[in-house]
């Protein structure tokens, strides 16, 4: 059986419902992910040690276990304690929070390498602490670690195929499931890697832009 | 009849850090208006003294006043802190390093202050900017970010930011010593312009020119205590201590 493109066309739908719902997890828990980053990396560096412990469990669990095992438990295991989550609602928690560690760790950097004057100048001018971090420290910090956020959102949007075993159709799966019917993988799997290969592409635009902004404000 | 208290009034400060002390029981008093210079080679404790006004670098003894309030009063942490943010509204800082934040323009830096703790408009605020910054002569460059202005405008720009607040006494530390030479005279300017209009002032100073030809009186510290004092003409023309002579001397040798 020899290759045959043709075929695409037929199905192209599918697979294009399977990308827009990539997208959408996608970009969903990149915003978890992100603002996510950015709590716990506060309660890390300024809350009391009662708060703080709890989100290290947390921390520890999303970062010390595999992805996958956190999509089951977040999706089968949860319900057990009565939390039926929607698989789509599961997997953008699992893969926001699970990338909200790794951003966290490196905003935690960028926080403390953030001149101490920046702080004292806005403490002199009446802010409080948690005011000064708000409007002045995070801001800047957040600034400079765009770029190697941005390299955790395209292991993220890769990691989103993880998704498909909690029965998400995403791109994967939807590939996964016309290869079902028409017994055409590579074609199938090429389109889908083609698709990744042009939402990375948006992704890195997008990135692009933002960096482009704040390259003046640095 | 009231006793006359004075503006700022500093009462037996001392400070340590560690088995280090660097202030040594220094009581100070500056009156409305006045404005003082502190000189003193580096590790004499006079920056330090100026960071413990505005309770930067807390005192581990003695008083801070201003204006009839004490600064570092002894509160429960968290009324402490509004406490001492109120106190801070209320006094003006300067840096050596600027410390403008970077990621907002000068109209911004100038205007989150006033808009976050006072609730001033974004016309009112619009308004403040454009008062402040023509006051230092950076109207024009109100929408450049800091990264794209020079040393003495970025230092004129963080003591607008500072008036913003609209502060009852301004504290200058060594607000000049990171410029270029040529870029020193701008921001001099502006501090001349503020003692005319009879804004108080602590100014901790390496320029014994500037501190002559504005401060009303000048401090010399050495190793955490105030060594000698006086109008600026007597001290840097008849010192009577040798320490002072000594400091002296050198400066003005290494200034040629």
């Amino acid at each position: 059986m020899g290759l045959d493109f043709s075929i695409i066309p037929k199905y192209l739908d599918v697979v294009l419902l399977g990308a827009a719902w990539t997208m959408g997890i996608t970009v969903a828990s990149a915003i978890l992910s992100f603002f996510g980053g950015i709590v716990f990396a506060v309660v890390a560096l300024y809350a009391p040690w009662i708060i703080r412990q709890p989100f290290r469990l947390i921390e520890w669990v999303f970062m010390g276990t595999p992805l996958l095992l956190q999509l089951f438990l977040i999706y089968f295991g949860l319900v057990q304690i009565g939390i039926d989550l929607p698989a789509f609602i599961a997997g953008i928690i699992g893969l926001g929070l699970h990338f909200a560690v790794y951003n966290s760790e490196l905003i935690q950097t960028a926080i403390l390498a953030v001149d101490k004057g920046q702080m004292e100048a806005a403490r002199t001018l009446g802010l409080s602490r948690g005011e000064a971090l708000r409007k002045v420290v995070i801001p800047q910090a957040v600034r400079a670690v765009i770029p190697p956020i941005g390299n955790n959102m395209i292991a993220l949007l890769k990691d989103s195929a993880l998704v498909s075993v909690i029965g998400v159709s995403e791109l994967t799966l939807s590939a996964q499931r016309v290869i079902g019917k028409t017994y055409r993988p590579f074609e199938f799997y090429i389109l889908a890697a083609a698709f990744y290969y042009v939402i990375n592409l948006c992704m890195e635009w997008v990135q692009r832009k933002i960096e482009r902004r704040i390259a003046i404000s640095r | 009849m009231t006793e006359q208290t004075d503006f700022v009034e500093i009462r037996h400060a001392q400070k340590s850090f560690g088995a280090l002390e660097v202030l040594k029981d220094i009581s100070l008093s500056v009156t409305r208006g006045q404005i003082v210079g502190i000189i003193g080679s580096s590790g004499s404790g006079k920056s330090t003294l100026l960071r413990a006004i505005n309770d930067l670098d807390p005192l581990t003894g003695g008083e801070i006043w201003l204006d009839g309030v004490q600064v570092n009063k002894s509160l429960p942490h968290r009324q402490y802190e509004k406490h001492i943010n109120e106190m801070r509204q209320q006094v003006g800082m300067v840096f050596q390093h600027f410390n403008l934040f970077p990621h907002m323009t000068a109209r911004e830096n100038v205007t989150m202050a006033p808009k976050m703790l006072k609730g001033l408009s974004q016309a009112a605020a619009d308004k403040l900017a454009e008062e402040q910054l023509d006051k230092v002569g950076m109207l024009e460059r109100i929408d450049y970010y800091p990264s794209q202005l020079s040393g003495g405008q970025k230092q004129r720009v963080a003591i607008a930011r500072a008036l913003a607040m609209k502060p009852k006494l301004m504290l200058f530390d060594e607000a000049t010593s990171a410029l270029d030479p040529e870029l020193v005279e701008e921001v001099n300017l502006v501090m001349k312009r503020l003692a005319e209009e009879h804004m108080t002032m602590i100014i901790v100073t390496h320029e014994m020119d500037f501190a002559a030809s504005v401060c009303d009186r000048v401090l010399f510290m050495d190793k955490g205590v105030v060594v000698e004092e006086g109008p600026p003409a007597t001290m840097f023309k008849h010192p009577t201590k040798e320490r002072t002579r000594e400091f002296l001397r050198k400066h003005i040798e290494g200034a040629k």
